[in-house]
């Protein structure tokens, strides 16, 4: 196994994207994503990392240079945040479409306005029905590990669909955080050489975004279902190989003193951390609270989801988004549509929370586990969702 | 394309809609779009070649004795070799069902 070294997550996974050999890198710099490109940058001028960073003029343009490197096999990197996912946003739709393996980190960011830089996970749910595989790292290591984990899974034949790993911005990218490098011999062992289902060559002449008509377009439409739904058992074995070589387990759905719990908190990202330490204390007082954190977003973790939450009878669902007059924040509507067909199901509250970087501490989530509580016994009146911590 | 787009289930598809055969563009029967069709007066009619020229899907031929005529297959019936013809010897004719 590698070293351990402390280093800043941002240039962590760039070095995680170094050693898996990466061909292509398109992208345009923005906060909280910069450190990644910037070093990746560096690395390839001081020849430490033989590929073409493509330096664009802007996400658009970053997101059209990696489904034309993807389109002809090269294995491409790319990385944004808010606004830049927004203004590459009309690409990001049809990379999937056209089964490019593309690897991308979301450096998670408020989109504007107010024009904020700060961490939250709107830019992530404007995407949420963008067709790529999405999922959620919670600290520096899972960030390093799931670089690897995203290029196997992405590239695989019976995959090759487009990956978005997700990661907090500051909260991940610019904290300095112990992280366990693997040796580049483990990289070969885990991420073989990628060998694209379909490739542009001269030699052999396809045609690959070309329209589709009214009579094929639903054709195409479930087929690309299917194949994200059907990515989760290469997801699956992709976690359980890693774990087999680094010794670390990932899992779909994580869970945190479940047992004999009535109430979870359901997290997401690295506000799980600090969810687990209120979990800890609400123990400590006799409460029966357990935490759920999703790590996979697209393609939903139905049967795990369901495993996890069995026998609970109240949820607090944690999103750090609006949904702007809609049922709730976008994980909670998604878990009560799920949920609605199951028997007994949870009451679930739903607090939208540390949007644009504030703060969410410990004592926070146990004041939302205290007003679960009054709401369940009917002490005050149940809401759809609760913009939390707002000043009135 | 051995089989039309209509009798194509999803798992038929390749993945990513990639087309595979290089060219098959011209087995798609655009005179499907057609309402209109374009007939040439051959009394007025210069052999210029302009409507051929003009024709932006190249579905106008040269007939054996040099006049012109649109190849019904993939003709739209767009109405731009009429608007072109330097006589006016091209008129759009309603196609009937």
């Amino acid at each position: 196994m590698g070293e351990r070294v402390g280093i800043e997550v941002s240039l962590a996974a760039a070095e995680a994207v170094k050693m898996a050999n990466v061909d292509v890198v398109a992208a345009y710099p923005i906060t909280p994503q910069t450190h990644i490109v910037e070093h990746l940058s560096e690395l390839v001028a001081d020849g430490e990392l033989d590929a073409e960073f493509i330096p664009v003029e802007s996400e658009h343009s970053a997101m059209s240079v990696c489904c034309g490197s993807s389109a002809v096999g090269a294995r491409t990197f790319t990385c944004t945040s808010s606004q830049g996912l927004a203004l590459m946003n009309e690409i990001v739709f049809i990379a999937p479409a056209m089964r490019l393996p593309i690897v991308m980190i979301l450096a998670n960011r408020s989109l504007s306005g107010p024009l904020s830089i700060w961490n939250d996970h709107t830019d992530v749910m404007s995407v949420r029905d963008c067709g790529w595989i999405q999922f959620f790292t919670e600290n520096g290591q899972e960030a390093f590990d799931h670089v690897m984990f995203s290029f196997r899974v992405a590239e695989n034949p019976a995959v090759s669909l487009p990956i978005m790993m997700n990661m907090d911005g500051f909260v991940l990218t610019h904290v300095i955080e112990p992280i366990e490098f693997w040796d580049q011999e483990t990289v070969k062992q885990y991420l073989p050489d990628f060998e694209p289902v379909n490739r542009l060559h001269p030699d052999n002449p396809v045609t690959m975004g070309a329209f589709g008509l009214p009579g094929i377009f639903t054709e195409a439409k479930m087929a690309q279902d299917q194949a994200l739904i059907n990515s989760k058992a290469v997801i699956l074995e992709a976690w359980k190989d890693m774990g087999d070589l680094v010794g670390r387990y990932y899992k779909p759905v994580e869970t945190y003193h479940v047992e004999g719990a009535e109430t979870v908190f359901l997290s997401m990202g690295s506000v799980g951390e600090t969810v687990s330490l209120a979990v800890d204390q609400l123990r400590a007082r006799g409460k029966p609270v357990g935490q759920v954190k999703l790590r996979l977003w697209r393609p939903f973790p139905f049967e795990e989801f369901r495993e996890a939450v069995r026998g609970v009878k109240q949820m607090i669902v944690i999103d750090r988004a609006i949904t702007y007059g809609g049922v709730g924040g976008p994980v909670a509507s998604e878990i009560r549509s799920f949920l609605y067909l199951e028997e007994n199901m949870p009451i679930i509250t739903n607090f939208l929370c540390g949007l644009a970087g504030r703060d969410v501490t410990v004592e926070d989530y146990m004041a939302m586990f205290e007003k679960t509580e009054q709401m369940v016994k009917g002490k005050v009146r149940q809401e759809d969702y609760i913009i939390y911590g707002v000043r009135e | 394309m051995a089989k039309s787009e209509l009798e194509l289930s999803w798992k038929d598809l390749e993945v990513g809609c990639v087309v595979s055969e290089p060219g098959n563009a011209s087995q798609y029967r655009t005179g499907d779009w057609r309402s209109v069709r374009p007939v040439w007066d051959t009394e007025k009619c210069i052999k210029c070649g302009v409507c051929y020229i003009f024709c932006p899907d190249m579905a106008i031929k040269k007939t054996e004795d040099g006049y012109f005529e649109a190849d019904l297959y993939y003709c739209k019936g767009c109405g731009i070799c009429a608007q072109e013809c330097i006589t006016g010897c091209i008129t759009m004719v309603e196609e009937e069902e």
